[in-house]
């Protein structure tokens, strides 16, 4: 084997960090490559470099022993050099074809839709991916849509795929699927670059493994040669602890009952439908599916943000679906949203402000309308204290601070009111490796104090790891509650791909 | 009422009225689709009803007069295009801060070069067209023959946009800016170019319009003539799903309103009602009556790309 792809002390800079510091990398011809590391290490900035959306600052980089210059993406597909971005880049309303051959489009002045559908029936054979080039890619799951993306990537011959956290929006079944895929390229000769942060993956289907931590490539093992926890210590830079470490189940008495729920969305189709479950004292009930299956409409539906179309939602025995959001606040019932920058905070409010949205009002912080500032700056400085938010200065803007410590004013503000409900939806999402451990100890420290806890995820590691019972929700349907300690990943992953039967053949 | 509507005055009149609408919703179609928002169309369509007819004046030739506002036009849409897709400043309060501008310029450019006696009345005018066979027939030759040559010219841009846009590869790259301008630049497209392209097709148009107005339905040109027709134009795109041929028939829709005002003038209704009708059609057009229409999903977003 030769190289293919030769990255040569790589340097970027921008304003505020060196998001890749003297990056070493080299991918062999049909190997796959894996990189790992966690979110802000670097890896997604050196691809963008690769496939030319950024220039470096200093370094260079070869492809089959041949300098690149890179002026931008077209030069990068020209060179062969093809990228499947984490959050597609599709055209919803377009067809599968016209994404496919855009920017090189088959015939002259007109477009020439039979030559493109032919070239992509060819292409889809020869690398045995399935396509319906006239279906329009809105209309696609979200496996299918990652497929019109390698194929946008073969259309252009590409040599070398950049599969960027390519599993991120899978199903187990479906990242199977791809790995298929991934190893029938292979097989003809492709070279993958497979960005992840998940352990498991990298172990399964790379060759190779490069790890990156702040910018730098800290070491390239081969993947048989290593084992998931010598890769997540290069990877944090210090020893792990990879299990969650659990105390006993006691669940207390039932604290949110929710009965024959169903919920519309926008346009007035039901996204859940009939739902009924109970969370308990002391416990942490995971709700597992993939995104978009309703989950969202769920939780808006039990914090009041969107009402309901019909069933009872009882909190501690009495019904709350009519009150508003305040109410069920004040009620004890607290909620950590999905996106902590739209939802979850005032971006330009500042950190101490951030930590009394919900209680601004109450006689503690508040005086004839008049907010009292010593009061709330006392409160800000405790909580910085106690959730270990960095930098500690509580008048800086939320803006202004890292993702991992955004979720952490969150955290304190509705963790730290000692809810008897909490309703934590990705809470981890997009966090390193230390600041998720860091959420799931206070996760369970409520837990054990007698709280109970809803926790959606699309984390299928997160929810088994923490979860005492497991919900799954496929199209609106809680298809089974599971035990958290019997349930395995296959399992889970056939109720969320809505496959009931095959479940209970599995369990046999 | 069947009296009017028998009429084929009122019908040829919906044409020509519908015409100064339909340009610049067709250009407003294709910058759009590209992703900027132009409401700077009403500002272009002053400017260049103005410069039509001051160039074919000082040249003597309307067909010189409209070269002049084309050119004009596009000049001023290209300025917009600098501001709004290379500078990403607010498209809507640029295209505001033109309107009023082209209001003002207009007003001070005609008073002080054709002074308070407004502009001459020897100012050559774009001919009418008599279209063979076609004029013999009763009643249908009577709207469709003898009409001004821009209300055919316009006829042939919308089948030609409709081509352009939705069959050519060109078409396909522009729509694709469009909706997602991350996408068509990591497929190796240019997306400011195109997005310049998108707006100096507006300016095209919309000045086409404009000329239509001083040197195509008259020969004259008088303060703020364009009279909100850029801004009913994008009413017009909007009804029409930003495509070209639902353009056309949302301006035939305002044109009939605008023609029947005009026909209804001497009945007992008040013209000032009548007036309405156009604007009351618009705000029910913005507001969805007639299906919600789905914009292009970038557009009026700005887009950087990295570096």
């Amino acid at each position: 084997m030769s190289a293919l792809l030769e990255v040569k002390n790589i340097t970027k800079i921008f304003p505020k960090v060196r998001a890749n510091d003297g990056v070493n990398l080299t991918v062999e011809e049909g190997e796959i490559h894996a990189i790992l590391g966690e979110n802000g290490a670097g890896k997604s900035t050196l691809m963008n470099i690769i496939y030319g959306l950024y220039k470096p600052d200093s370094g260079e980089l070869k492809l089959s022993g041949e300098t690149l210059n890179l002026s931008g993406p077209h030069e990068a597909i020209e060179k062969g050099i093809g990228m499947v971005h984490q959050h597609f880049m599709l055209i919803p309303v377009l067809t599968v074809a016209e994404n496919i051959v855009l920017g090189a489009e088959p015939g002259g002045i007109s477009y020439n839709k039979k030559k493109a559908n032919e070239l992509i029936r060819e292409i889809s054979k020869n690398y045995h991916l399935e396509i319906d080039p006239d279906a329009k890619v809105k209309d696609l799951s979200v496996g299918l849509q990652q497929r019109v993306e390698i194929l946008k990537a073969f259309y252009r011959h590409a040599k070398l795929l950049i599969l960027d956290e390519p599993t991120a929006m899978l199903t187990p079944q479906e990242t199977e699927e791809l790995f298929g895929i991934m190893r029938r390229l292979k097989e003809q000769g492709i070279s993958i670059i497979f960005i992840s942060h998940k352990l498991d993956e990298v172990k399964e289907i790379s060759d190779k493994v490069t790890v990156m931590r702040r910018g730098k490539t800290v070491g390239t093992l081969n993947t048989k040669d290593t084992n998931e926890q010598e890769l997540a210590n290069l990877m944090v830079g210090r020893e792990v602890v990879l299990r969650v470490e659990k105390s006993e189940y006691k669940p207390g008495d039932v604290v949110l009952s929710v009965k024959d729920l169903t919920v519309a969305d926008e346009q007035n189709i039901e996204k859940v439908k009939n739902v009924s479950f109970e969370i308990r004292g002391g416990e942490i009930f995971g709700l597992a599916g993939i995104d978009g299956n309703g989950q969202t409409e769920l939780i808006e539906a039990l914090m009041g943000l969107r009402q309901i179309k019909s069933g009872v939602i009882k909190y501690q025995n009495s019904d709350i679906e009519k009150l508003p959001t305040r109410e069920r606040y004040k009620l004890g019932i607290s909620y950590i949203p999905q996106d902590r920058q739209q939802e979850g905070l005032i971006m330009k409010f500042s950190v101490a402000d951030n930590l009394i949205l919900k209680e601004y009002k109450d006689s503690r912080y508040s005086k004839n309308g008049v907010i009292q500032y010593k009061k709330v700056f006392e409160n800000a400085s405790k909580k910085v204290e106690e959730y270990d938010i960095r930098p500690t200065d509580y008048t800086l803007l939320a803006g202004n601070l890292s993702g991992g410590n955004q979720q952490k004013i969150i955290l304190a503000r509705e963790v730290g009111s000692n809810p008897k409900l909490l309703i934590a939806v990705q809470p981890t999402r997009g966090m390193d490796v230390g600041a998720i451990e860091y959420i799931h100890k206070k996760l369970l420290e409520l837990r054990d104090g007698g709280s109970a806890i809803l926790l959606v995820s699309l984390e299928l590691e997160e929810i088994m790891s923490l979860s005492d019972r497991i919900g799954v929700i496929h199209n609106g349907v809680i298809m089974d509650v599971l035990d958290g300690k019997s349930a395995t990943r296959e399992k889970i992953g056939l109720l969320m791909a809505g496959s009931q039967i095959d479940a209970k053949e599995v369990e046999v | 009422m069947k009296e009017i509507l028998l009429n084929p005055q009122l019908w040829s009149a919906t044409l020509a009225m519908a015409t100064p609408l339909a340009l610049p919703a067709l250009g407003g179609t294709f910058s759009e689709r590209s992703g900027v928002v132009n409401i700077a169309m009403e500002g272009i369509m002053l400017i260049a009803a103005f410069f039509a007819v001051l160039f074919a004046h000082l040249t003597g030739s309307a067909w010189l007069g409209l070269l002049g506002a084309v050119i004009v036009g596009m000049i001023v849409a290209v300025i917009f295009a600098w501001a709004a897709v290379t500078l990403t400043a607010d498209q809507v309060i640029l295209g505001m801060a033109i309107n009023i501008f082209a209001s003002g310029f207009t007003a001070y450019l005609l008073n002080t070069i054709f002074g308070f006696s407004g502009t001459p009345t020897d100012t050559p005018m774009l001919p009418n067209i008599n279209i063979p066979i076609i004029k013999n027939i009763p009643f249908v030759g009577q709207i469709l023959s003898g009409n001004s040559i821009i209300v055919y010219l316009m006829i042939i841009l919308i089948f030609a946009s409709d081509y352009f846009l939705f069959h050519t590869n060109l078409g396909l790259r522009i729509r694709a800016v469009g909706e997602n301008p991350e996408a068509a630049e990591t497929a190796g497209i240019n997306v400011i170019k195109l997005r310049y392209l998108g707006v100096a097709l507006s300016g095209l148009f919309s000045a086409i319009g404009g000329a239509y107005l001083s040197i195509g339905l008259l020969n004259s040109f008088s303060t703020d003539m364009s009279s909100g027709r850029g801004y009913i134009a994008l009413a017009a795109m909007i009804f029409g799903k930003w495509t070209p041929f639902g353009s056309f028939g949302a301006a035939l829709l305002f044109g009939f309103a605008t023609a029947l005002s005009m026909q209804l003038q001497n009945s007992a209704l008040s013209k000032n009602i009548i007036m309405m009708l156009p604007y009351i059609l618009t705000v029910l057009a913005l507001v969805g009556v007639g299906g919600k229409s789905v914009s292009p999903a970038a557009d009026g977003v700005p887009y950087t790309p990295k570096k």
